[in-house]
């Protein structure tokens, strides 16, 4: 076992939710490790669904991108959508 | 201790026909998983790939537990007191009835996952049938049963039809575990007085039955995975009534032995 490869694990607690990021696990295809994951973290909290993918076709943004990338646009007002209100009893937006 | 008990009898729903070839019958259940699910603990901290090692001890806790209801519900039937504690730590080896597959040494990993294939595809239609046909706490217990033995069984057959699929290793590996164990499935579905009283109360599938819904899940498992069905003309049998391989006796003197050491501790 030793041409497994890592898979990022993905699970959705509530209904409607957001599939959130839970760990790895390493696997040697999208079954084992759909069962690789529900045994390592399903165990303890109980989701409705788990997605898992190839860490390999996960791009992320590299550490020097932080200024460009993240700074708040604090000073364009506009880009908040806080002039509405929501309705009462509409959560998870 | 006693009080407890009445306030929460497990086995009114048990008609008073078969409460005593039920009796009998929780013994082959929880013991079969009970040390089933030991031989699996074994396997913590040893397991070939840390996910594995988890998943493996998934399936022993569903095991223990399962063990701990159906021995608690036991215990109430026999009405001397005993606890399942009792009955899982203070029997001795003549006094345990289950199927010898499930007291083999745990060999490697081959062996140890088609054993457990073997037990889920027989596991899954008996819980079945026990869910929908028995009444009140067996009922539940064999609903929860169902649920977990259908994800074990899933596990299993997808480990089966890699070893057949793998290398020539792990398929000679998968054929010698089958060849090993095949004689030792028959006992699963042996006639005797108490299987045959319960199945004529509706209460657990008749073994031809039982043994028909096996047989399909195993040869389309062991069909897709390329592996023979060993044939075998004498199945090994006498552990349903006390007579079990000189394996059992070593594991429960490693299972019992704290419970022994300090009777009645508590913590």
């Amino acid at each position: 076992m030793t041409d497994t490869v890592l898979y990022e694990v993905f699970l959705q607690l509530k209904q409607g939710g957001a599939h959130e990021h839970a760990g790895s696990v390493r696997a040697t295809d999208d079954e084992m490790a759909l069962q690789n994951a529900r045994d390592v973290y399903a165990r303890r909290f109980h989701p409705l669904s788990i997605w898992v993918v190839r860490s390999e076709n996960i791009t992320g943004s590299a550490p020097g991108d932080t200024g460009p990338f993240f700074d708040p646009g604090d000073d364009k007002p506009y880009r908040h959508p806080s002039f509405y209100t929501v309705p009462r009893g509409v959560r998870d937006v | 201790m006693s009080e407890t008990i009445q306030a929460a009898d497990l086995t009114r729903d048990i008609p008073a026909e078969i409460r005593e070839p039920f009796g009998a019958y929780l013994l082959y259940l929880g013991d079969d998983a009970l040390v089933l699910g030991h031989r699996l603990s074994e396997w913590c901290g040893h397991g070939p790939t840390l996910e594995e090692d988890i998943a493996l001890a998934n399936i022993a806790l569903d095991l223990v537990g399962r063990s701990d209801a159906l021995l608690r519900v036991a215990a109430q039937l026999e009405g001397k007191g005993r606890s399942e504690d009792d009955l899982a730590f203070f029997r001795d080896a003549t006094e345990f009835r289950n199927a010898a597959l499930v007291e083999l040494p745990r060999g490697d990993f081959a062996f140890t996952i088609v054993r457990q294939f073997l037990y889920d595809a027989y596991a899954l239609p008996l819980y079945t049938h026990i869910a929908a046909n028995a009444t009140g706490a067996l009922s539940g217990i064999a609903a929860k049963a169902v649920k977990e033995t259908t994800y074990h069984l899933r596990h299993t057959a997808e480990w089966v039809r890699r070893f057949g699929g793998g290398t020539a290793e792990s398929k000679r590996r998968a054929q010698d575990a089958l060849d090993e164990l095949w004689r030792y499935t028959g006992e699963l579905f042996d006639e005797d007085a108490v299987t045959v009283a319960l199945a004529g109360a509706q209460w657990i599938p008749n073994p031809s039955v039982l043994r028909a819904a096996w047989s399909e899940t195993v040869e389309r498992v062991l069909d897709e995975a390329d592996l023979a069905a060993p044939a075998v003309k004498h199945h090994f049998t006498g552990a349903r009534s006390g007579r079990h391989t000189e394996h059992l006796g070593h594991l429960l003197s490693e299972m019992q032995i704290v419970a022994r050491s300090h009777p009645g501790a508590s913590w």
